[in-house]
């Protein structure tokens, strides 16, 4: 390792590049490309409750764990049980770090109350103490935390200013990386001023509320020698740790596949003319409230488990719970999924955080599970400027895309069909546009299902009606009449119109059908007769003519007999 | 590490006996005045009930987070209770002579 004091004595022209320090937490490292400055302090400044000693605490750990650098822990603030019960959310044993000799926690007691002072002092006794806990372990990183207290502790702000400029100088021989926080003031970063002695990297976290909405962000005002985002990057805290998030948009160079993946309804699979999405693409849902978009997502879902895909649900209106009970009643069985541990669920209320911080919390969960195809359901929960809300979105389905993940968003339209600028904004970012709506004729409704737009395919024009069965989403054929598609009941009723036509016209048939039988018989039954009255007619004659045989033989008999007696010979 | 000889508490005052430690940063100055400073406070007001320790945090640093010391010099009121620190070379004496408990012996006898 460089010695960074020395080497800035030097002069600048053999310096090497800057060493870095990984701080361990996701997205810091990135956007500080490699981590804070090896062997010097870095100022971290928030308000109350911004998460200044999280980040430090996870900054040792992690040193620790991932790097093997062990660490030291002075607390001005809280004491190390405090701590270690504070961070055991996280997964972080601190008391076992200090147990394995890798970590030194050391609270720093300053009571107004307690302490007199009675002449010129220095802080030498702080030094001797840091420089202990320092060497005992070995430690390469250092966090100091809040080193502002020494001014509520003690008075003699002068010679306190002073001390702190040679404590950050020692902290630099000592070669140690630190962290030292400080609150933030009014006009300035920190409280007291104390940035002015740290110059090499100041941090500055901010937790901002608007519309109530908590959102926690990042910005690094200052890495001297170092290049560095310089954006503010909303980060979390939760019980996976400090997560940071450097989104930049992924711009439109992703990959394609022409790999088609079922959407989980075979009806609508067939509509698409593909058999189904195209993997990696944006599907969007929209539909009025209870049109069955949950449902389509959950089919959608269900099918890419039962190809043995891993999926992320992204629910913001229902519990996993509740919506597993609802998919079950239409014959989803989400819950062997989830056993399975091919299907995932991510609840929060839309209201917990910002925008920036869903997204942030999204691309994380995306990082650790990589799921294969995602559902959002639905992104209309976000409310807020619509601005706000597509870049939210765009970022999401770049993330999405440049992944490969085919992710499926539901949109509850806010009134019948009509839509509104956001919504119309986001459907430009979307593939495919599956549009639900409930067609309501005759005082009833019923659901239809088309397809707005399927960006690569030859897709289906038609308006499909569906039903919700205990099957799930059964598409019933279509029923095109002279007066349009119908659906529910005025497709049965038609249905039944026509087979009654049908019927009068079979019974008109078979009607004739039988008159005319019945004038076949009859006529058959007059030529039995004629034939009969031919048939004795013809019998009349013969024996007719029978008796002119005889007679004629008599005559020939009595005329032979008469020459006889005539003697004619 | 020098140490005074530590007289045995005298319960025939009835006064307190008072167990101090000095906490030190080698022999600057600063540290020889407080020594010098407090020997003579200890002296003139606390005659023969006293036991002090000069600590050298450099020989023992241990001690500073035993006993939270943060600034240098430090003197720590053991005993009698309330626990006490007394920050500074000492050269306030009234400040000092406050922070023992001792002030408004010394103003009565004023």
């Amino acid at each position: 390792m460089t010695d960074p004091v020395s080497a800035q004595d030097q002069g600048t022209s053999k310096v090497p590049s800057l060493q870095k320090t990984p701080t361990g937490i996701g997205g810091l490292d990135a956007l500080t490309f490699g981590g804070l400055p090896e062997g010097r302090p870095t100022l971290m400044c928030g308000a109350a409750g911004c998460g200044k000693t999280l980040f430090g605490v996870t900054f040792l750990v992690k040193g620790i764990e991932e790097y093997g650098e062990p660490g030291v822990f002075m607390s001005f603030e809280e004491r190390q049980e405090e701590l270690a019960t504070n961070v055991a959310s996280l997964g972080f044993d601190l008391d076992g770090l200090v147990e394995r000799k890798k970590l030194v926690v050391d609270y720093v007691r300053l009571e107004r109350g307690e302490i007199e002072q009675a002449g010129d002092y220095d802080l030498e006794g702080l030094f001797v103490r840091l420089g202990h806990a320092i060497d005992t372990i070995g430690a390469k990183r250092v966090v100091l935390d809040t080193v502002e207290a020494l001014f509520a502790g003690l008075e003699d702000s002068a010679t306190l200013r002073s001390e702190l400029r040679r404590l950050f100088a020692f902290l630099k021989t000592k070669g140690v990386t630190a962290i030292v926080t400080a609150e933030r003031g009014e006009g300035q970063l920190t409280r007291y001023g104390i940035e002015e002695y740290v110059s090499d990297c100041v941090i500055l976290l901010d937790n901002r509320v608007i519309d109530q909405v908590t959102t926690r962000r990042l910005r690094v005002v200052k890495y001297r020698g170092s290049s560095h985002g310089t954006n503010e990057y909303p980060f979390l805290i939760d019980e996976q740790g400090i997560t940071v998030l450097p989104i930049t948009s992924a711009g439109l160079a992703h990959e394609v596949s022409s790999e088609v993946i079922s959407s989980g309804v075979a009806g609508l699979d067939t509509m698409l003319g593909r058999h189904g999405y195209y993997r990696g693409s944006s599907v969007l849902v929209s539909g009025s409230a209870g049109t069955g978009k949950s449902t389509l997502a959950a089919s959608f879902v269900d099918a890419a488990c039962a190809r043995g895909e891993r999926s992320l649900f992204f629910a913001f209106e229902e519990s996993p719970a509740q919506v597993t009970r609802n998919m079950a009643s239409v014959g989803i069985d989400l819950q062997r999924h989830r056993e399975a541990g091919l299907l995932k669920f991510e609840a929060a209320r839309p209201s917990l955080y910002g925008f920036e911080m869903h997204l942030a919390r999204m691309h994380r969960d995306i990082d650790t599970f990589n799921p294969s195809v995602i559902v959002v359901d639905p992104i209309s929960a976000f409310r807020g400027p619509s601005v706000e809300v597509n870049a939210t979105l765009l970022r999401l389905a770049d993330i999405c895309k440049s992944r490969g993940i085919t992710a499926l968003f539901t949109s509850l339209l806010s009134s019948g069909d009509s839509m509104n600028d956001s919504e119309r904004n986001v459907s430009s970012l979307m593939d495919i546009w599956i549009s639900l709506a409930d067609v309501e004729a005759n005082g009833e409704r019923n659901r239809v299902l088309s397809l707005l737009k399927a960006r690569g395919m030859n897709h289906s024009k038609q308006l499909r009606e569906y039903r919700l069965t205990d099957q799930g989403i059964d598409m019933v054929p279509v029923y095109v009449g002279p007066d349009g598609v119908l659906t529910g009941t005025a497709r049965v009723a038609q249905e039944a119109r026509e087979r009654e036509v049908e019927q009068t016209r079979q019974d008109a048939v078979a009607g004739r059908r039988r008159v005319l039988e019945r004038r076949r018989l009859a006529v058959e039954r007059q030529i039995a007769e004629l034939q009969a009255e031919l048939e004795s007619e013809e019998a009349e004659v013969t024996r007719m003519g029978e008796q002119d045989d005889v007679q004629a033989t008599n005559r020939d008999a009595d005329r032979s007999v008469m020459s006889t007696l005539r003697g004619d010979m | 590490m020098t140490s005074l000889p530590p007289d045995m508490p005298s319960s025939a005052t009835g006064l307190p006996h008072y167990k101090l430690r000095l906490f030190i940063t080698g022999s600057t100055p600063r540290s020889t005045r407080a020594i010098e400073n407090l020997r003579k406070i200890c002296e003139e007001n606390l005659d023969g009930r006293y036991e002090l320790e000069v600590i050298d945090v450099y020989d023992r640093p241990e001690t500073t987070r035993e006993l939270q010391i943060v600034a240098t010099p430090t003197l720590v009121k053991v005993l009698p209770e309330p626990l006490r620190r007394i920050i500074g070379d000492l050269s306030d004496e009234l400040k000092v002579l406050a922070g023992l408990d001792l002030a408004p012996r010394q103003s009565q006898q004023g």
